[in-house]
Formats: C-alpha cells, structure tokens, sequence
C-alpha cells in the first residue's frame, strides 16, 4: 500500500490533536508544523511509528521570516521514507528573542553538522547538541548572517543605486 | 635531552600525536582539514574543520533573479558542474510549472551522464593516486579532456559550465558535439576497461581498500549518506531509480550496490555507475535519432519569461526587446511556493530547498549537498584504522570543497 499524504495526515492528528497544524500540500509534498517544544515527540513519532518509517533526514535547515512577530526563524525538516519514497516537511518555528529548539542528534546522527549550519547561520541554539559551534562561518563572527536584517551588499555604497530595478 | 630542544609542554607526558591533514594536503583535494589524533599510527580520534571556501552563495541567491544563480551552483561540485545546473533548472521548472520537450529531457539526460563520469572518473582515479597509483589517472584523465570538450562545444566553457537555461538550452547540440560524445562513447570503454583492470584484481590496490573506513547501512542512513557511499553500504537507492526526473524512467539501466561500505566497494560502485552512464547515453542518442518531425529539433520550452528570446528578434522586434530586458534585469515576479527538489548528483541525492514568496528573487534557497551531509561520518569511519587508511578513505568518499562549503 502507498503511503499516501491523508493517511499520513490522519496518523499525525490522532496521535497529536490540535498540537499540529498549518498542513498543506505544495507540488505534492506535505508540509505541516508544531510548537518547537514537540518537535523530538514528533520527529520519533515518524521515524519510529510501523506504518510512517521517516526514517531518512534529507534535510535540515533555517529561514527567517522577520515579520512574524515571535516566530521569526523556522526550522525546517525534510524527512524521506525511502521504502515508499514519500516526502514530507515539517517545521518549527521559534522566536529570535530566544530561539532555543531541542536538537535532533540523537535521532539523526547526520542533524549534527546541519544543525551546526543552521546555528551558524540563524542562531539556532539547539538544545543538547554535543558540538554546537560555527562550522562554515569563522569562529570570531559575531552575527548570524543569513538573517535578513544583514543585507547582501554594502548599504553604505552610493556607486551603485539599484533602486530603479527593484531589488 | 639536550637543553636546546624546547618542547611544548605536556608533549612528554601525552600519549598521543596530534596530526594536521590539511587544510591544504595533498590528499586533501581541496581546503578542509581533518584533526587527527594518533597513537602509534593508530587513529584514536578524529575531528574535521570545514568551511575554508564557504561563499555564501545561499545568501547571495537571495538577491539574484533565477538565471543568475545558475552560476552559483556550478561551483558546489565544480566536479560535475552540468548535474547542479541541470538540478536547479529543474527545481525552477517545477516551481513554475514548466513542460520541457522530450529532446530537451534527452540532451539533459546525456550531459549529466557525461558529468557523472567524469566526477567518478575522476575520483576513482585520484584514489588510485592516492594510493600510489598513478598510471590509472593519467589514461583516464584524456578522457576527461574530451568530455570537456564536448561540453565546451554545447556551452563554451569546461569546468563551471553554466549550461542549459530554464526551459531547455541556449542553443542546439552542433553536430561537431554529437560526433564528439560517439568518440566518447566508442574510445572509453577500452579505456574504462583498461583502468579496471589496473585496479580492481590488483593486490596493492585491494590490500589498501578493503576493510578500509567500513559502514554499515543502518549507519549510513543515519548519517543521512546519499549516492555511491550509500549504495556501497548495500542500499539501493538512487533519486533517478525512485523518483526519475528528465524521462529517466524510460531509460534501462541498473544501480550497481556493494555489501561492506568500504572503500573498496564505493571504488566499485563507482566504476559500475559509470558502466551505467555509459548504457544510458547510449540509450539517449537512439532515442533522440528516433524522434521526428518537430520534435527532432526543439531544444527548448516556450518559457518566454525565463528563457531568452533569439539575439537577431532583439534588435528587431519589440517584443522580445522587452523580455529580453526583463529577464536581464530580473524584472520578473516569480509564483509563491515551497519546492523541494532533488536530483542524483555524482555525491548522492542534490537537493534544492526553494522557498518563493512570490518576489523577483527567491526568499530562500538551501543546498541540500550531499557530501557536506555524509563527511561527518568521516571520524567514526576511520577511529581505529591505521594513518594510510585515513587517505584511502577519504579519496574514496569523493569529497569536493566546493560542495561541502557552498
């Protein structure tokens, strides 16, 4: 039996209730969220429940959204059931004021350096992680520069106006 | 011990060596380096530092429209720079909902064939090097060269290719291209054959192989390994078996597995993944000599918003004058929507993270590469094996800077 997105759905609700919201399903993947407080609950749920098996973190990382007031920096997990070859999304979300998430290492092994990355770049201090430090980035920085208040180029350039592009 | 000799303290009292390989090795291949702690030539420890060519290119594709970031992903595996290219045309196209003709699908097909050769070509060879080989790399190396060429002639560059565009490619394959991926594909073989047989009965080679930095399946799926060093590991995973992009569904070919996850076996499944590549270019050039009609000389969708229209309507329709600029000036609001798109990149599953809010540049865009991803395995890989081991196994991971770093 294919493991489809409404079954996977159906799971998720009746084992958490109203603790996860926001499903939606763009170009075929399903995508849904949680307080950042359940996110290992869940996580071990999908990895471990017989019939999900996510056993697989594709992919682990940060986005800013600075205009949601208390939930400004997501973390968004890719996780992949490699039998069935489904896909899904799940995110967290976490102020900046204090943007502690629990840290998937002891679920993943492979979260460890992503979870690094994700720090390095958005100030995701994951909680438990045996080894959390910049990893791309040098150590001496002392900004997470994947924020958007940090702009790409120089404002304090005036050779080079853009602004007629709308960029 | 003579008085002059000014040794750091603690070093008579520790047990162990502490030695750098890198950040510019040798056998590092690239900027990163690797800590390791050795008692005897032992590995008891082992720690990486990666980040020496990080350029933020997540960053910078924040105010980059879609063409302007092909560029960028030429430079994570600059070792197979077309499958990155082809990999994000493929994102945006799924994200704006692009139908790419067949021939575009089997020209696609080819050049990331081509570059999933010559990106294990050429690790299998510098493994060799690395192992004291060197004869393997220098036949396989010409061949590298034609495929450059071949590359050259379809996009005019050879190591950071920039090749094909939103929708199809810039321009037609020339005929002098088609002659040149024959040769390949008639002179590589023996070639190909020939560098087997150097190595793969060959004593030396085996004795500093096998056995060497194994893991288990179980592990490596933890490690979230992708590609040859997962499929070495005995899992047959491959993103163009399980989900196929680019018609990869009509094409026969097979995914070639190991049982250990040693060196020995991703050496293998390498040159079992090129024997593939090979069938399945083969297989592309009937397919495209079957098509007929229009469809035998279409090389690109009607994506008037993405794709650049033809240099002589420029300057003489109005038109195109305006897409034409557009496009230049990335003027162009994209659909809002998530995509996660990947392809299977010479390393393992490529993964694109696209995020769209519906402006001219994306909101967010995340690599998902894969040997940033499988390098962390590296310490436990070697802990225990010998100082010799610790090259052969890092050579047989494929690891390129540029990718790790993004």
């Amino acid at each position: 039996m294919a493991l489809s997105n409404e079954y996977i759905k159906e799971k998720l609700i009746a084992k958490f209730g109203d603790q996860v919201t926001g499903f939606e399903e763009q170009y075929g993947l399903l995508s849904f969220r949680s307080d950042k407080e359940l996110n290992l609950k869940v996580l071990n749920f999908l990895v471990e429940e017989e019939t999900l098996q996510f056993g697989f973190l594709t992919d682990l990382c940060g986005v800013h959204y600075p205009d949601h007031k208390g939930e400004e920096i997501a973390v968004v997990y890719h996780l992949h059931n490699m039998r069935e070859n489904v896909r899904i999304r799940y995110k967290v979300f976490t102020s900046i004021a204090q943007p502690d998430v629990y840290t998937a290492t002891g679920i993943f092994a492979g979260a460890n350096w992503m979870e690094r990355e994700t720090y390095d770049f958005y100030g995701v201090n994951f909680i438990g992680h045996p080894n959390l430090k910049r990893i791309l980035n040098v150590e001496e920085m002392d900004y997470f520069p994947m924020r958007k208040e940090y702009p790409l180029e120089d404002q304090s350039r005036i050779d080079k106006d853009d602004e007629m592009f709308g960029r | 011990m003579s008085d002059n000799v000014l040794l750091p303290s603690g070093s008579i009292e520790k047990q162990t060596t502490t030695l750098n390989l890198g950040p510019t090795h040798p056998a590092t291949h690239g900027v990163f380096q690797n800590i390791i702690e050795l008692d005897g030539e032992k590995i008891v420890a082992a720690d990486s530092t990666v980040g020496y060519i990080h350029r933020a290119f997540e960053k910078i594709a924040e105010r980059r429209s879609l063409y302007q970031i092909t560029p960028l992903t030429d430079r994570l595996n600059y070792c197979s720079a077309p499958i990155n290219n082809m990999g994000w045309h493929l994102t945006c196209e799924k994200l704006l909902k692009v139908q790419v003709p067949k021939r575009v699908d089997y020209l696609r097909v080819i050049i990331m064939e081509l570059a999933r050769i010559t990106d294990h070509l050429i690790c299998n060879s510098i493994m060799g090097v690395d192992s004291g080989a060197y004869t393997g790399f220098l036949y396989v190396m010409q061949y590298r060269e034609l495929v450059y060429e071949i590359y050259e002639e379809i996009c005019g560059s050879r190591l950071t290719t920039n090749i094909g565009r939103i929708g199809g490619f810039e321009r037609d394959f020339t005929n002098t291209a088609f002659e040149k991926i024959e040769r390949f594909l008639k002179e590589y073989p023996a070639v190909l054959k020939e560098f087997e047989d150097l190595f793969t009965r060959n004593r030396i080679f085996m004795e500093r192989a096998i056995g060497a930095g194994p893991i288990s399946a179980e592990r490596a799926l933890n490690y979230g390994f992708t590609g040859p060093n997962l499929r070495a590991a005995g899992v047959d995973y491959d993103v163009r078996a399980v989900a196929p992009y680019s018609r990869y569904e009509e094409f026969d070919f097979e995914v070639p597995v190991g049982s250990t996850g040693d060196s020995y076996d991703r050496f293998l499944v390498r040159n079992g993944e090129m024997w593939q590549s090979l069938r399945i270019i083969q297989q592309a050039l009937q397919k495209l000599n079957d098509l007929k009609g229009e469809e035998a000389t279409v090389y690109h969708a009607d994506v008037p918003e993405y794709y650049l229209p033809p240099k002589k309507d420029v300057y003489t329709k109005m038109e195109a004058l305006i897409w034409h600029f557009k496009i230049i000036m990335g003027e162009i609001n994209m659909p809002a929507g998530e995509v996660y798109n990947a392809v299977e990149g010479a390393n393992g599953e490529l993964g694109f993270y696209f995020i769209s809010d519906g402006g001219r540049t994306p909101y967010r865009l995340h690599f998902r590469r894969p040997c940033f991803i499988y390098y962390q395995a590296y310490a436990e890989m070697v802990k225990g094996a010998m100082l010799s081991d610790a090259i052969v196994v890092m050579s047989s991971m494929n690891l390129i800077a540029g990718e790790m770093d993004a």
